[in-house]
């Protein structure tokens, strides 16, 4: 199965697929595109071995089409692409957030928009990841920034999509998917892996779509009796359409009261040096790495200086960064685009810390030193 | 301690596997390492480019700034990297394929005839990143000899271990005496 646990080299997109593995990942459909393409590869070797399917499909729609089909016959199951196929799976990206299929979509960013630059870093999708596909709707978006954290994050994602029945977007970087580095790979026996609630009626006592207390209604693999019907229209209790008010009201209601129930368990922060900073540097993916360093060299030359290391995008850790901005005197954003998340943080941030962006959008990575000046001058 | 290597040349030399080894090899020795890579479109003709980063302690940041040790394998390769090297750092440099060097100011220059010591001494052209893997090694140590033939063992194809282990043991005992000479 899976290679031992220990030390080793490992590619980030080589994390990506084994730890999915690890996290019970048995179906996978994708059509390949650098910087993801690892991913894929990885996985057309690996998933035979556990009992899974690997296929490679005919375009990024069938891909996202196929792994929501897979997930309601009860596989955990994940698809892979970058910028260009990620905007092409938005569409299957909304229905399986409507229908609450549970599923994990890593986009590797690339400089975009449109083809860009094959394949240069960049992290220029932040917002399409939340808000890509059209209407209100649940979504948990999770940025790993090294090859180890791929790994372990990887299985959170899935344990959230299950737990939560919620799509997660999987957002990692050119440069965290390419570089190889040394990571400790845990005994996988040792690994809490979530399962999605699955009902406890009766197939004819079974309501699809009625939800207890967690806001999460149980759900019935394909072909074991559970006959009921899955539909991108706005649907009742029972999984039929829709159209009258209440029942409209109350399914958006829900699945917005779903993710805010979920925000809480889902929503990882790592701090450096942040209890006593006067500055702070907000970061994510590859960048959150430059940043650590930035932090560091900055400290050595007497600057309180910290580090707020985002590993879940969205829900965007609001509480987290509002406490950090009654302290702290600024907060520097550096991101891969022209100023995303910048503005989140300005929103939770109100005023109460002065917040200044920093943008590299020429394709390389931005560098500790540049991060180093624009903390000395806030 | 903390060491950072450019590894710079044409893709199809086989620079981002000989990366690969030498990083596998410093984890043997028990050290952290971050390895990335840069090449073109093409698989074979553009440039290319492996890093790799030996520390003891946790890497912050990957990417390689000024390198203590640079590889130069095409003609390319060296004018763009070879300057590009920390005070009292090595430039080893392929001199099969490179025919001048720019001038390195505060660094030693190994001139090594790479890829002609494949194709005629190992006996195959294919060996010449296990040759350059050798002279790294051998003069800069970047890894333990051992635990090198180690990662070379687990990383090549089945059957051409001897092969690149010859080409390996080649590289150092020329970069050697080169070194010694230089």
């Amino acid at each position: 199965m899976l290679r031992k646990a220990g030390a080793r080299l490992m590619q980030g997109n080589e994390a990506c697929a084994e730890g999915a593995i690890a996290a019970g990942l048995r179906f996978f459909a994708g059509y390949p595109i650098t910087p993801s393409t690892e991913i894929a590869e990885g996985l057309a070797l690996l998933l035979p071995k556990v009992g899974g399917r690997f296929i490679q499909m005919e375009d990024e729609i069938a891909s996202i089409s196929a792994i929501i089909g897979a997930s309601l016959a009860g596989a955990k199951s994940m698809t892979a692409t970058s910028g260009p196929g990620f905007s092409l799976k938005q569409e299957g990206i909304g229905f399986a957030a409507y229908t609450e299929v549970p599923c994990v979509i890593v986009n590797v960013q690339r400089v975009g928009p449109s083809t860009g630059v094959p394949t240069a870093p960049a992290q220029g999708d932040v917002m399409q990841a939340r808000w890509g596909t059209h209407g209100d709707h649940p979504i948990v978006v999770l940025c790993p920034s090294s090859v180890a954290e791929t790994f372990t994050l990887i299985i959170e994602a899935f344990n959230i999509s299950e737990r939560w029945r919620i799509p997660v977007i999987f957002l990692m970087d050119e440069v965290v998917a390419h570089m190889r580095e040394k990571v400790v790979v845990p005994d996988v026996n040792g690994i809490p892996v979530v399962e999605r609630p699955r009902p406890q009626v009766s197939p004819d006592d079974y309501l699809p779509y009625a939800a207890g207390e967690d806001l999460v209604p149980a759900m019935a693999d394909f072909g074991t009796g559970y006959r009921y019907h899955v539909t991108g229209l706005t649907h009742d209790q029972t999984g039929f359409p829709t159209t009258k008010r209440p029942e409209v009201d109350a399914l958006a209601r829900r699945l917005d009261g779903k993710m805010k129930k979920a925000a809480p368990h889902v929503t990882f922060v790592d701090e450096l040096f942040a209890d006593d900073a006067e500055v702070v540097v907000f970061a994510y993916g590859i960048t959150g790495r430059a940043a650590a360093k930035a932090v560091r060299d900055a400290r050595a030359q007497g600057l309180k200086a910290g580090l707020v290391k985002a590993k879940t995008l969205w829900p965007f850790p609001d509480e987290h960064v509002r406490r950090l901005a009654q302290r702290v005197r600024a907060i520097v954003v550096p991101e891969m685009n022209m100023g995303q998340m910048v503005r989140e943080v300005e929103r939770a941030a109100a005023g109460m810390a002065k917040v200044v962006g920093l943008s590299r959008v020429d394709a390389d990575p931005i560098t500790p030193d540049e991060i180093l000046a624009r903390l000395r001058e806030v | 301690m903390r060491k950072e290597i450019r590894l710079s040349g044409t893709g199809g030399q086989g620079l981002i596997l000989a990366g690969i080894i030498l990083a596998e090899a410093a984890i043997h020795d028990g050290h952290e390492v971050i390895q990335t890579q840069s090449y073109g479109p093409e698989a074979r003709g553009g440039a290319s480019r492996a890093e790799v980063i030996i520390s003891d302690e946790a890497i912050d940041y990957p990417k390689v700034g000024v390198p203590d040790v640079v590889l130069v394998m095409s003609q390319e390769a060296c004018d763009r990297y070879a300057a590009q090297v920390k005070a009292g750092g090595v430039v080893v440099v392929d001199e099969t394929n490179v025919k001048s060097v720019p001038e390195v100011q505060g660094a030693r220059v190994v001139r090594l005839p790479i890829t002609d010591i494949a194709r005629h001494e190992a006996g195959r052209q294919v060996t010449a990143n296990m040759v350059a893997l050798g002279a790294l090694v051998g003069i800069a140590e970047l890894a333990t000899p051992g635990a090198t033939e180690r990662a070379i063992r687990e990383r090549v194809p089945r059957g051409t271990e001897e092969l690149n282990l010859k080409a390996f043991g080649l590289g150092m005992e020329r970069a050697r005496e080169a070194f010694g000479a230089a």
